[in-house]
């Protein structure tokens, strides 16, 4: 008599927990909507209908799949809120709401899944950006690993706003709102069961907030772009940013934040925090003339107290070899679409975009 | 940071480079051992700042990329057998063998691989698996190979049988010996690896000094420790000295540790390599001995070494030989890059075409 057992209470999610049957119906009320309920995604309807608002429309999806699923600094659901939001804070929308998808593997202990839908809660709240419409599939044991999650996301750009990687100028200044490599070399730690002393945290944060403060605090079209450096760290998206933009960037390592604690798990395992990702961060990209304001506009905000301006765009056009004709050292040229990094020593060097996953040196 | 920082300090660094300036009274030649030198060198921009008359050639002591095409294959064999599970270190993974396959492709088809960050860990993995053979592929220089020995004496200890290590070992004396031997390479002074060093002690390099009239230095990695040492190696080379000279006292002394060549010494036996571009050397690699024949994978599993086919038209032997610099090679960043790695000097963070294409510049 398998009616009598509840199989909410089963410790463990089963693939009748996705069934559509009444197991179904009752893991979303007794945890998602226990949770996450709010008038519109209480209501259970095939899809959320929200009130029209004056403003473009800025839509975007990402999916998490992050292992471990829990780690100091937050955890899949926290990532899968504050992740999202900030695709949509780097076009300059403010965010709206979210969708949540989950994709279960049966065996789940079920107190796991209830410790990130209330991160998701948490995140959602604090945020002020409510999940409004959800769907939940249980695949079989090993067909998934613990949890996927996909969110996507629906923001408002107000008029006069116009933030894109194509909008880099020369002249402009990048600050980066925090210290780099916080999140990736923690869930690098993690996953290699490597314990180092200190404090490692991922800098999971949503910066939506931090950028609705900046469009208002400056000039219309002073803010040209923003980016999150996740994956490929700021490396990478810096080298996104010159390649879209067809300009060259400039950027000093000693102006750049990094914790001690990720520098010195760096220098352990052979690794360049440059690459490291970043999950509550952003680079922006502003007029030259509005830097110092902006860079104060976000030490303002919890979420940028350590921001810090680290370079600058340049037209390039240096075209020719630093050395001379016959040198076989390497050239460090002006080419468009270049990002240089002026060394702690006072040397030069190019950065170019992560090739592959970062792995650790063996000695 | 401490003990970092101080190591990196601009104004620091100005002086040094103003004190080889001026030690520099010829243009010579030195080998930089090392690939950590190597990347190094590279990423804290000191390349491009040094004089013009000092040329920097990469040698044959990246771990990954000294290791034979044939040796992959042979991990291949190992990572397919039905009941293996293979810990690894983490840029053993994507270099290519014989014919392209990597350990990854073969994590992508099924086999158990993992990476791990000490042979300890593959130890703890045979552990909780006592139902899987668990194998480490050994590779690297006298820097790694203590770590191995401690792992596999430990494993004897706690009677732990379903842990093997597939010893690829190498020592980076022989190699040095007889590339340093052709003087069509022209070197006048060798950067000696700091890590290694700390092993073998810097002693151990007197013989290369003599015999082929070589400045040594030891050098740390930091840039001023890189500077104090080609300082060190300019005066030699200026007063026509060959001598051995230690820049990297907080970590290196003169007799090194014997207590880690001692272990090493009890595991492993001296025995003919293969070396990924240079060949067999003879002497230059560490087999495991008799008496711990339990742990040695390719006793205990049958696996012959296939012969080791090079990728055509790749000229990594002849870039860890230190006779030509990957931009010359036709592959390099067109069909060979990091994320796509043709030859194994590609793949690892230390290796010579991965420095030159992360950090100099790779477009043709």
């Amino acid at each position: 008599m398998t009616q009598n057992i509840s199989p909410h209470r089963a410790e463990t999610i089963l693939l009748d927990h996705g069934s559509g049957g009444l197991a179904s119906q009752e893991l979303i009320s007794s945890l998602f909507l226990k949770h996450l309920g709010n008038k519109v995604l209480s209501a259970l309807e095939d899809s959320a209908v929200m009130d029209n608002q004056p403003g473009r429309l800025a839509f975007t999806t990402d999916s998490y799949v992050v292992d471990p699923i829990f780690f100091p600094g937050g955890d899949i659901g926290t990532l899968a809120v504050h992740g999202t939001i900030n695709d949509l804070a780097m076009r300059g929308a403010r965010p709206l709401c979210l969708s949540l998808g989950l994709i279960l593997e049966e065996g789940l202990p079920l107190v796991d899944l209830e410790r990130i839908i209330i991160s998701i809660r948490d995140a959602s709240q604090n945020s002020g950006v409510p999940i409004v419409t959800g769907d939940t599939k249980v695949v079989p044991r090993g067909k998934a690993d613990k949890i996927f999650i996909n969110t996507s996301g629906i923001g408002l750009v107000a008029d006069g706003v116009e933030i894109s990687a194509t909008r880099a100028q020369a002249g402009d200044k990048i600050i980066l709102s925090g210290s780099m490599g916080d999140h990736g070399i923690t869930i690098m730690t993690r996953r290699a069961g490597i314990a180092l002393a200190g404090d490692l945290r991922s800098d999971s944060m949503a910066l939506h907030a931090l950028v609705q403060r900046l469009l208002a605090g400056l000039p219309p079209g002073s803010v040209h772009t923003l980016r999150d450096p996740t994956r490929g760290g700021v490396a990478t998206t810096l080298c996104e940013i010159a390649g879209s933009s067809g300009l060259m960037i400039e950027i000093e390592e000693s102006r750049i934040p990094v914790r001690t604690e990720v520098r010195a798990a760096c220098e352990i395992l052979g690794l360049d925090p440059l690459y490291l990702a970043n999950e509550g961060k952003c680079l922006a990209l502003v007029a030259p003339e509005v830097a110092e304001q902006a860079l104060a506009l976000m030490q303002a905000c919890p979420e940028g107290a350590e921001a810090a301006i680290i370079g600058t765009v340049t037209s390039g056009g240096r075209s020719s070899s630093i050395h001379g004709a016959s040198d076989t050292r390497p050239s460090l040229t002006g080419d468009p679409g270049r990002v240089t990094l002026k060394t702690t020593i006072g040397g030069t060097r190019v950065i170019t975009p992560l090739h592959g996953a970062p792995l650790p040196r063996i000695c | 940071m401490k003990y970092v920082d101080e190591f990196r300090d601009p104004e620091l660094t100005t002086q040094l480079l103003h004190e080889l300036t001026a030690a520099t009274t010829k243009p010579f030649r030195v080998m930089e051992v090392c690939g950590t030198h190597t990347m190094a060198i590279f990423r804290s921009g000191l390349r491009a700042m040094l004089p013009p008359a000092i040329e920097l050639i990469s040698g044959p002591g990246c771990p990954v990329c000294v290791t034979s095409a044939s040796h992959i294959d042979a991990f291949l064999q190992m990572a397919e057998l039905p009941g293996t599970h293979l810990a690894v270190f983490g840029d053993l993974f994507r270099v290519p063998g014989s014919n392209g396959a990597t350990l990854a492709h073969a994590r992508a088809r099924g086999a158990k691989i993992d990476v791990v960050y000490s042979p300890m860990d593959g130890l703890e993995l045979a552990r909780q698996n006592p139902a899987e053979q668990v194998i480490f592929p050994g590779i690297g220089f006298e820097t790694t190979t203590p770590g191995i020995a401690a792992t596999i004496l430990a494993a004897r200890q706690q009677n732990i049988d379903n842990f093997m290590v597939f010893s690829t070992h190498k020592t980076m004396l022989p190699p040095l010996m007889a590339l340093l031997g052709d003087p069509a390479l022209g070197i006048d002074g060798l950067l000696c690896p700091g890590h290694v060093s700390s092993i073998i002690g810097a002693a151990a390099y007197q013989p290369l000094a003599e015999e082929n009239h070589l400045a040594c230095v030891v050098g740390g990695f930091e840039p001023t420790d890189i500077l104090q040492a080609l300082i060190l190696m300019a005066r030699q080379i200026s007063e026509g000295r060959a001598e051995v000279k230690n820049a990297y006292t907080r970590a290196v002394t003169w007799e090194g540790n014997p207590r880690a060549r001692s272990m090493v010494d009890t595991i492993f036996e001296p025995v003919d390599m293969e070396w990924r571009g240079l060949g067999i050397i003879g002497g230059s690699g560490l087999a495991i001995r008799k008496e711990f024949a339990g742990f040695d994978a390719q006793s205990r599993l049958s696996i012959t070494v296939p012969e080791s086919k090079e990728p055509p038209g790749c000229l990594c032997g002849q870039i860890l030989k230190g006779i030509t610099t990957p931009p010359t090679c036709p592959l390099f960043g067109r069909r060979c890059t990091p994320s796509s790695p043709i030859g194994p000097c590609m793949v690892s963070s230390e290796g010579t075409c991965s420095a030159w294409f992360t950090y100099g510049n790779h477009t043709r």
